[in-house]
C-alpha cells in the first residue's frame, strides 16, 4: 500500500517497522513530528524528555537493556545531547540506537544554521542521510541494522524540504520487536579512563569498517548517464540537482555521509572532466574529495548560507535563468506576529512601555522583539535569558532595577532552572519572568513537565513551579495574569525595585489550545478618536480604516486588553 | 507528464496545511507521483506562508521557483500580489478577496497596495478574483474559505469529483465533513 507521507512520518513508520520500542525526544523545528507520529503506534513507548539530553541518555539506556531506541531533535539540540552522544559512541550499542537530527537550511525556524553533519565526524559514528520520504523509511531500517552489526549509535540527517514534505511511502510490516540479552559489561559500558582507552582503540577499528561499509553500500549509488560532467551530493540537494540538471550529468548520490568512501569518490571523480560537488550548509563532501586529491567545483560556486534550489543550480552550472514577471509595485513584508490574544502581549507591551532590557529566550514570545513592541535585547539558545541575565547584571549592576530575563515554562524546563540556582546561589538581583502559558507553543502544542499531561495525553506528575522556584533559593515569587495589564505592570515594576532576585510568574495558557473558552470578539463603536493606543499592543486583529480602530472578527478573541488601554471607551463586546 | 506545480499562499493559521493535504490526496489518487512541501514553526504565527503541491510522471525537487507555478491559490490579495513572480508564463491566480493587513500597515510603517487585481490585468495575469471568506461563511465556518478555493481549483484541473469527494472524506475530520462539502460545491459553483 502506497501513502502520501511526511519526511517526518515516514521517519515514525521506519521506527515502527524496524521493532524500535522506546523514543524520548524534545520538540524542536523540524523535528518534532517524528515523535509526535511515533506516539499513535501503541507498540512503541515514546515520550517528550525536559530536554535533549535528557532524552539521548533515556535512548541510550533503553539500547544498553537491548531495545532498539530512538531520540530526535533539532540541529541546536544536538548541542545540548552532544555530551552523552559522543561518550555513547564508545559504548556502543546493544539494541539498535538511531538518532533523529533535523538540520534548518535558510533558519525557517531557528536561531542558526549548523550543519551537524560535524558532530557525525567529530563524535566518529555513522551518519545517513535521505533525500526523501520513501528514503527516510528505507534508512532509518537500515540505520538500526548498521547499528546493531557495527555497534554504534546511528544518526539519521534530516533537513526541513525532507523533513516536511510529503512524498509517497510503499508501507511494510512490523519486524520482530524481542529485546536483546542484557549482560553486564563494564569494559564496554562504564566508561572511566581505563576502560574508555580500550573502547577508542575500538572506536578507530570501528570507523575503519564503516568506511568499507560506505564503499560497498546500497545506499552510496552512482547513477551513469552520458556527458563529461559529474555530480556529488546527498539528500534533498540531490533532489534539487535532479531537477535542474536532469540526465545530462552523471551522479554520485552519497546516503552515507559520515564516514565518506574513499574508492567511490576516487573512481567517480576520474571518469569526467568536470566535478561538482552540490551540498547545502558547509563543504564537508567537498573537503573530503579534495582531500583525496580530487579536482571539484563546490562552494566556490554555491557558498555556505542558506538553501539551495533547482533554480540555483541551474543558473550556477547551465547559465539558465527563468523569465519572471514580479507585481509592479513593492509589497509589504508580512512576519509573523504574537496571535490576536496571545497571553505574551500583556508582558511584553509592560516592558516595552516602561523601557526594561529583555534577555529573551526561545520560543513564541521571541517575536517580542519584533515591531511594535521591540521589547528584547537577546536570544542565544534555550535557557540563555536567566544565566545572560546574571551575567549583564554581574558586569552592570545598576542595570539590576531595569533589566530581566523571559522565558516559557518549557524552556524554563529544559535549561532555565540551572541559571536560575545559579542567579541564586551567586546572588544578582536579577528578575526573571516565567511566561507559563501551560504549552511548549512554538513548535505546534507539546505537553512538557508543567503541564500534567505526557505525550500519549495521559495524567502526569505536574511540575509546581512556585515551589521549585523556591527550593532553589528565590523567596520573591509572584503570580500575574498577563490579560490584566495594569496588575502585572505593578508586579513588574516592585519586583524590579526589589533587593533580592525574584520570579514572577505571568500564567494564562495559550491562546490557540483548544480547550481555552474564548469570548466574544470586540469591536470599536463611533468613540473611537483614532488615537492608536491600541495599535501599540502589535495585535494582528486591530488596524486603521478611515482613521478609526478597526477589530477584525475572524481573529478577535474577546481577550480584552485593547479596552484596558482605550481611554474613550470605544471598544465593546459584539454580540454574535 | 512534464511536473506541474500549484503553489498555496496565504497568512500562517488560515488553513493551507489541510488544502495541500486535500489535493496531494487527490493527485496521489489519479496515480500522479506528488510532493507536497509545508511550512511549520515559526513563520506559522500570523506569517506569509507557502506551501507547494507538485505532481507529474516523477517528480523531484518538492519546492516551487520564482517563474514555475502553473496555479497559484491564495487566501489572501496581498499574498497573491507578493507571490506573483511564481507563477509561471500563462498561468493562472486563483485568489480570496479578502484582505489582511500585515504588521507594518497595521504600525503605519507601509500602506496596503489597492487596486491589486486591476494590476494583474495589466500585466496580462489570469486571475480568478473569489469572495471565499463569504462563501466559506454561508457554508457554516470562515475557516473553510481554503476549501472553497479548492473547489475553484477542481473546475480547472479536469479531475473527476468523485476523486475529491473520496479526499475530503479522508482528510478533514467527519463533524466537519457536511460543511466542507458544502464549501467545496460553493467553490465549484462560484465559477
Amino acid at each position: 500500500m502506497k501513502k502520501l507521507m511526511l519526511g517526518n512520518e515516514a521517519f515514525a513508520r521506519g521506527l515502527y517497522e524496524a521493532g524500535c520500542k522506546v523514543v524520548s525526544s524534545y520538540p524542536g523545528t523540524p523535528s518534532t513530528e517524528i515523535t509526535e507520529e511515533v506516539a499513535k503506534y501503541e507498540e512503541i513507548y515514546a515520550e517528550w524528555a525536559p530536554n535533549e539530553k535528557v532524552a539521548m541518555e533515556v535512548a541510550i539506556g533503553a539500547s544498553i537493556a537491548g531495545a532498539r531506541s530512538f531520540c530526535g531533535m533539532k540541529h541546536v539540540g544536538l548541542n545540548v545531547a552532544a555530551d552523552p552522544l559522543y561518550t555513547a559512541a564508545y559504548t556502543g550499542v546493544n539494541g539498535g540506537l538511531v538518532i533523529a537530527v533535523a538540520d534548518d537550511p535558510g533558519m525557517h525556524s531557528s536561531q542558526n544554521e549548523q550543519d551537524s553533519r560535524h558532530h557525525a565526524a567529530a563524535s566518529k559514528v555513522l551518519m545517513l542521510e535521505p533525500s526523501d520520504s520513501q528514503e527516510v523509511k528505507d534508512f532509518v531500517k537500515e540505520g538500526f541494522r548498521l547499528s546493531e552489526e557495527y555497534d554504534t549509535p546511528v544518526i539519521v540527517r534530516m533537513s526541513t524540504r525532507v523533513a516536511h514534505s510529503q512524498s509517497s511511502v510503499e508501507l511494510c510490516d512490523r519486524e520482530n520487536d524481542n529485546l536483546k540479552d542484557y549482560e553486564k559489561n563494564p569494559q564496554k559500558y562504564v566508561m572511566m579512563p581505563a576502560f574508555a582507552r580500550g573502547r577508542h582503540v575500538f572506536v578507530e577499528e570501528r570507523t575503519k569498517k564503516l568506511i568499507q561499509e560506505a564503499e560497498a553500500s546500497i545506499l552510496n549509488k552512482v547513477e551513469m548517464n552520458d556527458g563529461q560532467i559529474g555530480v556529488i551530493t546527498s539528500g534533498i540537494a540531490y533532489q534539487y540537482a535532479k531537477e535542474a540538471l536532469g540526465e545530462s550529468v552523471s551522479y554520485l548520490k552519497l546516503g552515507i555521509v559520515n564516514p565518506l568512501p574513499s574508492y567511490i569518490i576516487r573512481s567517480f571523480c576520474k571518469r569526467f572532466e568536470t566535478v561538482y560537488v552540490i551540498e547545502e550548509l558547509d563543504d564537508i563532501i567537498e573537503t573530503q574529495c579534495k582531500k583525496l586529491g580530487c579536482e571539484v567545483i563546490g562552494k566556490e560556486l554555491f557558498g555556505y548560507i542558506g538553501e539551495l534550489s533547482q533554480s540555483i543550480i541551474r543558473e550556477k552550472i547551465k547559465g539558465i535563468s527563468q523569465d519572471i514577471a514580479e507585481y509592479p509595485e513593492t509589497v509589504p513584508v508580512r512576519p509573523p506576529v504574537m496571535c490576536a490574544g496571545c497571553p505574551h502581549r500583556g508582558v511584553f507591551y509592560n516592558l516595552s512601555k516602561n523601557k526594561i532590557t529583555v534577555s529573551g529566550d526561545i520560543g513564541c514570545y521571541t517575536l517580542g522583539a519584533a515591531q511594535p513592541l521591540c521589547a528584547m535585547d537577546t536570544t542565544i539558545c534555550m535557557g540563555a535569558s536567566i544565566s545572560g541575565l546574571h551575567g549583564f547584571n554581574k558586569a552592570r549592576p545598576e542595570k539590576e532595577k531595569s533589566s530581566v530575563a523571559v522565558i516559557g515554562d518549557s524552556t524554563f524546563m529544559h535549561s532555565g532552572i540551572t541559571g536560575l540556582v545559579n542567579v541564586a546561589y551567586n546572588a544578582t538581583n536579577s528578575t526573571v519572568i516565567i511566561l507559563d502559558n501551560s504549552i511548549t507553543g512554538m513548535t505546534g502544542h507539546q505537553q512538557n513537565p508543567t503541564t500534567g499531561y505526557n505525550l500519549k495525553g495521559d495524567v502526569a506528575a505536574k511540575v509546581d513551579l512556585e515551589a521549585l522556584v523556591r527550593a532553589v533559593g528565590i523567596n520573591r515569587v509572584k503570580v500575574v495574569d498577563p490579560y490584566n495589564l495594569k496588575e502585572t505592570e505593578k508586579v513588574i515594576l516592585e519586583e524590579l525595585e526589589a533587593e533580592e532576585p525574584s520570579v514572577i510568574i505571568s500564567r494564562r495558557p495559550c491562546a490557540l489550545l483548544k480547550y481555552v473558552k474564548h469570548n466574544p470578539p470586540l469591536k470599536t463603536n463611533d468613540k473611537c478618536k483614532g488615537c492608536k493606543a491600541c495599535l501599540k499592543l502589535g495585535c494582528p486583529a486591530i488596524s486603521m480604516k478611515g482613521g478609526k480602530a478597526c477589530i477584525d472578527h475572524t481573529q478577535c478573541v474577546g481577550c480584552g486588553i485593547c479596552q484596558e488601554l482605550c481611554k474613550f471607551d470605544a471598544i465593546e463586546t459584539s454580540k454574535k | 507528464m512534464e511536473t506541474k506545480s500549484v503553489m498555496i499562499v496565504g497568512v500562517g493559521g488560515q488553513g493551507s496545511l489541510l488544502a495541500s493535504r486535500l489535493l496531494g490526496h487527490v493527485l496521489l489518487a489519479k496515480g500522479y507521483d506528488v510532493k507536497v512541501s509545508e511550512v511549520h514553526g515559526m513563520s506559522q504565527r500570523g506569517g506569509s506562508v507557502v506551501t507547494y503541491v507538485k505532481y507529474g510522471d516523477e517528480v523531484y525537487s518538492p519546492v516551487v521557483e520564482k517563474g514555475e507555478a502553473d496555479f497559484i491559490i491564495s487566501f489572501e490579495q496581498l499574498e497573491a500580489a507578493r507571490w506573483t513572480g511564481y507563477l509561471k508564463k500563462g498561468g493562472t491566480i486563483i485568489t480570496s478577496t479578502q484582505k489582511l493587513d500585515p504588521m507594518p500597515v497595521i504600525t503605519g510603517a507601509a500602506t496596503y497596495p489597492d487596486d491589486i487585481f486591476n494590476k494583474f490585468r495589466d500585466m496580462g495575469v489570469d486571475v480568478i478574483p473569489v469572495n471565499a471568506l463569504q462563501l466559506a461563511e454561508e457554508a457554516g465556518s470562515p475557516k473553510a474559505s481554503n476549501v472553497v478555493l479548492m473547489g475553484v481549483l477542481s473546475t480547472k484541473l479536469g479531475i473527476e469529483d468523485e476523486v475529491w469527494q473520496t479526499a475530503i472524506e479522508e482528510c478533514v475530520p467527519a463533524k466537519f465533513l457536511e460543511l466542507n462539502k458544502k464549501a467545496f460545491e460553493l467553490g465549484k459553483e462560484c465559477y
